[in-house]
């Protein structure tokens, strides 16, 4: 049995050696470099472009413009195809543009044969603009008049709404107590260590061969096929080893400028390799909100209502664009059933870097801003914030109030109840003061998340799984779900052994996807992949044990029904102990007999049409520094019902990986913006501050384990989830230890210092 | 690769000398963890080399016939820190280096690229400053020495020529004998940051008497200074919680910081004031003071 | 502007010809093929192109790599011997300390210099994440990797390998 162990990571020591190969470990002889040439405004358009002395330069292949593209617009977003045209994404892309709309923007590329002609060379070329304000906040772009960021768009995007339960109206004038709020979130960046990159090739005169650092390779080919015109059975992606994405990656970005580079060069191999400074300012970002937010509440703790309107800003293009707002409410939901639910978002353009899906896609803004107004509601009515949570949040047996969907799993109460003893909640209350006047002070947090397994039913779930019994009995698995870092060979692994019978290290997954062989998915998103693809590799490992069991049967003379796999052998299925004859000789015979068998493979794509929420909560004890306007976090505690738990140390180590990026979202990420220009000040990983070693704490991760019905395995997300919750249990445990509530991230030393003064601390 | 144009070794401080006044376009390179990343980022100014890495008289830490202290300005930052003389001697110097980038960086960075670099942020300046440090530099002119709170004129500004070389850092006998000092880094992060406060403060303490006290401050002004008005106010003074209040409000006066898309100015002396009076009270205490 | 150079690459002696303007971690990937040493940020501040020069961790993206004339040089490829991982390399499976992977051979590579730089010593947790502070994970939180760290100081392991030119870890 491989579920529920913590067996060896499949790609473990690969990687502890080096010998794991990511997208520039794959060397290719006379291969070509390009480099973007990126606007130094942004916002205005292009009126003189002069690269004849840069194409003059020696090694320099070519310089492209905006002038020489396909007039294709297409959408960068890593979603499925959508057969609905109102569900498609906004497609306001093209390789190059000549409409400047973020200070970075590309409107020209220089191919060479080495980074320093191409640094050279950027430098030859003569741009002029004419200028335009940049826009770069809601506000900004929104006043009557702005200019258009898109021709037609108004600089909205998007806007959607849902209510259930009662009206909102209604619900809150029947509540005891209502209360305001305004909670802004700021700009992230996902910092993974491998910046973007790509490369292509072509091996014939039709087909385009794309390597690239991509969380979607079945998405990317077609993106790539829409942005070039091409029929998208022409185009190949490959994807080996990521160095991370956590969301940045499930967009397309260079892949279709690689590819039409090849093209244009008689296919020889370009390569984009974007520098940190232009990953961290050309790729993607996490969305800005700002939130407003109304709750009605009874004395008793009852939550009546909650009216919940958000800002999103999408930034220069539309990538995700709307999408994230309105799944951002729809994971939400299920925190709080059983009220009164208002959602209202509107999605908008301004001149700023393009927010794309980033950890946990809009969740983290939303349930920042719920969790900071549930908090308020429970210290207004002088309730315990967590009794007032247990009071409220979902429980087994509550329905999803708009899709009218039964929870079949839901552990957050005893979540809740394990956090609370964990940290120490009641007795540390008791035994600290009631008013702390000191220059360091303690204070207590909590807050809790709800989240979703995919995206359905907004997009079509698939999951493909290939399972193949080698010549030798051991096993080899082909599934379109990706690796990126968080373990999912390992688990499908885990799966397929579970379901086979057979030992784990026996079990091979292909970790590269070549879209012209891999089973077809989406790829990694939407914590999605451990989900929806074991219920694929369940029924792909299901019938290939049939086959199996049945070719065992005519090699032994005993009817199929009577035969089971039990650790790598053919048993009889009422005795595991007595095998009858080992899989290496069942597939010896299935291959290499004569006149029977062949080669036993099972191939299911298998569509989900559920989708399990997924709950948790952080804790957090933590001490601020009022004059030096610093937080130091002594405890935290994140503890999450993610169904089974498939593999607990790296269930773990998604929970940390995600506490930590929540602590730094709480406490110190932001991408800096010069509201006159619209230039972002710490593009690299000296001035964008992710935490270092030295700033993460221990952190303390827990499981409340249920069994989720609709997945494989029992189990549902956990990838993203760990990041929501810690930046408003952070602010929370700020208003607990200071009296000062903050409503706005990241809670840097500059924004306490801000809210202390105007408190009166300092 | 680099966009480096020209690239000449020196063998010796006389040789970079030489190639120094061979081209007037040229800088040094020592450790590279500045240098190099101003070539990645397409600064222009560092396309022509002159590589003093390799130097061997300009990494070292020894104590002259006089006792004082002299430190190589091509040692190494991790040398520096975990050398037996400095932290007998001078221990501040190794708590404010402790703090700078990461290990890796501390391997290659050398203490004198970051006072040459002359920015306001560098955190071996401050507490060098308070050791009253004096620098050795050479030239085509020959030798002159300067105290290093003069050899800074302005951000990325100091006050040497292009054919001249920090050759050593000396801290004399009499400047850390019976001192006692505290650094504190005022960063974002606790690791790989630039400050946006430092603080050194090398105090003497006799009978509950504060003999003498310089304090120094990292980005709280174009330069890494000193507070002296502050200094000339308490020195001489009885230990006393009083006497960190004066401090408090005394080096409002000295520092003059700047609004930059880091920080701004109030943010800043908030942190200042506050620092003041933490790093003098623990340097106090490390002299073996105590405060009532 | 090329220049001969002769340094010792995992034990190995070998005389390169290296452009001047070429930072070791270029020599190390395209040269030699060492492609454990990876680049997240050229500008020193992810350490995920950590290797060691005479035992000491730097980031090989600001290393000029005409200075590691005469020197010895250690990247993640050496530290496995006959398939046997090293105890730290051991240790970074064993606790979950890898994810994606990209800043891996950095990190083990740090922790390596730190485990043998602290031999025989009682290190804190704290102490750990000090001595690893020059390099970044943006999966884990650091919280298996210290773990990882600790695991291989706290076993007795160490013995001095002279064919290596350095210090090594010898499987137990």
């Amino acid at each position: 049995m491989a579920i529920g162990k913590s067996v060896k990571r499949i790609d473990a020591v690969a990687k502890v050696t080096g010998r794991a190969r990511y997208t520039d470990d794959f060397f290719m002889p006379g291969i070509l470099l390009a480099k973007y040439l990126r606007s130094t405004i942004a916002h205005g358009r292009v009126t003189k472009i002069d690269t004849r002395r840069a194409q003059r330069l020696p090694g320099v292949e070519r310089v492209f413009t905006y002038k020489d593209i396909p007039q294709n617009k297409f959408a960068t977003a890593g979603h499925p195809y959508s057969l609905e045209p109102e569900h498609k994404d906004v497609e306001d892309r093209l390789l190059l543009t000549r409409h400047v709309r973020y200070w970075g923007d590309e409107i020209a590329v220089v191919v060479a044969e080495n980074n320093i002609v191409l640094q050279e060379a950027l430098q030859l070329i003569d741009v002029s603009y004419e200028e335009y304000e940049p826009l770069v906040t809601p506000e900004a772009s929104l006043t009557e008049g702005a200019r258009e960021i898109h021709a037609g768009s108004n600089n909205i995007i998007g806007e959607s709404q849902y209510a259930v339960g009662e009206n909102i109206e209604k619900a809150l004038a029947s509540a005891d107590v209502v209360l305001e709020g305004r909670y802004r979130t700021q700009m992230c960046q996902h910092c993974h260590i491998e910046n973007h990159i790509a490369y292509a090739y072509m091996d014939d005169l039709e087909h385009i061969v794309v390597v690239s650092s991509t969380q979607i390779p079945h998405i990317a080919r077609r993106i790539i096929g829409e942005a070039l015109g091409l029929p998208w059975g022409r185009i190949r992606v490959i994807k080996p080893y990521i160095g991370g994405g956590f969301g940045a990656k499930q967009d397309v970005i260079l892949e279709p400028m690689v590819a039409f580079l090849t093209l244009k060069l008689g296919g020889r191999p370009v390569k984009m390799d974007l520098s940190r400074e232009e990953c961290m300012i050309g790729t993607r970002v996490r969305h800005p909100f700002d939130v407003k937010m109304r709750t009605g509440v009874n004395k008793d703790g009852t939550l009546v209502a909650l009216d919940i309107d958000a800002l999103s800003n999408t930034g220069a293009y539309a990538s995700h664009g709307h999408s994230v707002a309105g799944a951002a409410g729809a994971k939400s939901r299920a925190l709080y059933p059983r009220a009164a639910i208002k959602y209202h978002a509107r999605t908008v353009y301004t001149n700023i870097p393009a927010a794309g899906a980033m950890r946990a896609y809009g969740a983290p803004q939303i349930m920042y801003a719920v969790d900071c107004i549930i908090e308020e509601a429970a210290q207004r009515i002088g309730m315990d914030p967590v009794e007032f949570r247990l009071k409220n949040v979902a429980r087994l047996g509550d329905f999803d109030p708009l899709t009218g969907k039964r929870f079949e799993s839901c552990g957050l109460i005893e979540c809740l109840q394990r956090g609370k003893a964990l940290i120490g909640w009641d007795e540390k209350r008791a035994a600290r003061p009631k008013k702390q006047t000191g220059p360091v002070r303690r204070g207590l947090g909590v807050a809790c998340f709800s989240y979703a397994s995919g995206t359905y039913p907004v997009c079509m779930e698939i999951s493909g799984a290939r399972i193949i019994l080698n010549q030798d009995g051991s096993i080899h698995v082909q599934v379109g779900a990706t690796e990126i870092g968080q373990g999912l060979d390992t688990i499908v692994a885990q799966m397929a052994a579970e379901t086979l019978g057979v030992p784990f290290d026996r079990v091979h997954v292909v970790s590269t996807q070549d879209t012209d062989v891999a089973p077809f998915d989406t790829g990694a998103y939407a914590s999605r992949q451990a989900y929806v693809a074991s219920n694929a590799v369940f029924r792909a490992a299901r019938e290939l044990k049939a086959k199996i069991l049945e070719h065992a049967g005519r090699v032994t003379g005993i009817l199929g029904g009577e035969l089971d796999i039990s650790n790598g052998n053919i048993v009889h299925g009422n005795n595991p102990a007595n095998n009858v004859v080992s899989l290496r000789e069942v597939a010896l015979d299935a291959y290499y007999d004569k006149d029977r068998g062949g080669q036993l493979t099972a191939e299911i794509s298998y569509k989900t049409r559920t989708n399990a929420p997924t709950f948790g909560c952080t804790f957090v004890d933590l001490e601020v520094d009022v004059p030096l306007c610093k937080v130091n976090i002594k405890e935290i505690f994140n503890i999450h019902d993610s169904g089974v738990i498939l593999h607990p140390v790296m269930a773990k180590g998604q929970v940390h990986g995600g506490v930590a990026m929540g602590i730094a979202a709480g406490l110190y990420e932001e991408m800096l913006i010069d509201t006159q220009t619209g230039y972002i000040y710490n593009n690299n990983f000296l001035d964008y501050k992710i935490p270092t070693t030295v700033d993460v704490p221990d952190i303390g991760c827990e499981f409340v384990e249920t069994f989720e019905p609709t997945s494989g395995y029992g189990n549902k997300a956990l990838g993203e989830p760990p990041i929501v919750s810690p930046p408003p249990a952070i602010r929370n445990a700020i208003w607990d230890a200071t009296g000062v509530q903050i409503n706005e991230l990241p809670m840097t030393p500059h924004t306490l210092y801000k809210h202390f003064k105007k408190a009166g601390l300092l | 690769m680099f966009n480096i144009k020209t690239y000449k070794e020196a063998g010796s401080v006389k040789e970079a000398i030489k190639l120094l006044q061979e081209n007037p376009q040229a800088r040094l390179i020592a450790g590279g963890t500045d240098v190099l990343v101003k070539l990645h980022k397409g600064k222009g100014q560092f396309h022509h080399l002159i590589d003093i890495h390799n130097i061997a008289e300009l990494d070292f830490i020894n104590l002259n016939d006089g006792e004082d202290l002299v430190i190589g300005p091509g040692t190494c930052f991790s040398r520096v820190e975990e050398s037996p003389l400095i932290r007998k001697h001078i221990p501040v110097l190794s708590e404010a280096i402790c703090t700078i980038g990461g290990p890796q960086v501390r391997n290659m960075a050398t203490i004198g690229g970051n006072l040459c670099n002359g920015v306001p942020s560098a955190d071996s300046a401050t507490p060098l400053i308070a050791l009253n440090a004096v620098l050795t530099i050479e030239g085509a002119d020959g030798l002159r020495q300067m105290p290093l709170e003069d050899f800074f004129l302005g951000p990325s500004r100091v006050a040497l020529k292009q054919h001249e070389i920090l050759t050593a850092i000396t801290v004399t006998r009499d400047n850390y004998t019976g001192f006692h000092g505290h650094f504190y880094k005022y960063a974002m992060r606790n690791a790989m940051d630039i400050a946006t406060i430092g603080c050194s403060a090398v105090c003497k303490v006799e009978d509950s008497v504060l003999k003498d006290l310089r304090l120094a401050f990292g980005t709280a002004a174009p330069v890494p200074i000193r507070c002296k008005d502050t200094e000339n106010k308490v020195r001489g003074r009885r230990l006393s919680q009083n006497l960190l209040d004066v401090i408090t409000e005394s080096v409002v006066d000295d520092v003059n910081p700047r609004t930059s898309w880091r920080a701004a100015k109030d943010f800043r002396l908030q942190i200042i004031t506050t620092l003041a009076q933490r790093v003098v009270k623990k340097a106090i205490l490390n002299a073996g003071g105590t405060i009532h | 502007m090329n220049r001969t150079i002769r340094c010792t690459v995992n034990g190995k002696k070998k005389e390169l010809s290296v452009d001047i303007r070429q930072s070791l971690l270029e020599v190390l990937r395209e040269e030699l093929g060492l492609i454990s040493v990876k680049q997240g940020c050229a500008a020193g501040e992810c350490g995920a192109c950590t290797v060691l020069i005479d035992n000491v961790p730097i980031d090989a993206c600001l290393y000029l790599a005409v200075w590691a004339d005469g020197r010895s040089i250690r990247t993640v490829e050496g530290e496995s011997k006959n398939d046997k991982l090293s105890r730290v390399q051991q240790a970074f499976v064993d606790e979950g300390a890898v994810q994606c992977g990209i800043c891996t051979p950095g990190f083990v590579m740090a922790a390596t210099a730190f485990v043998e730089k602290h031999q025989g010593q009682k290190v804190t947790r704290n102490e750990i994440r000090r001595g690893l502070a020059g390099n970044l994970c943006r999966c884990t939180g650091y919280d298996t990797i210290i773990t990882a760290v600790k695991k291989s100081l706290d076993e007795d392991f160490f013995c001095y390998d002279e064919n290596s030119g350095g210090r090594r870890f010898r499987p137990a």
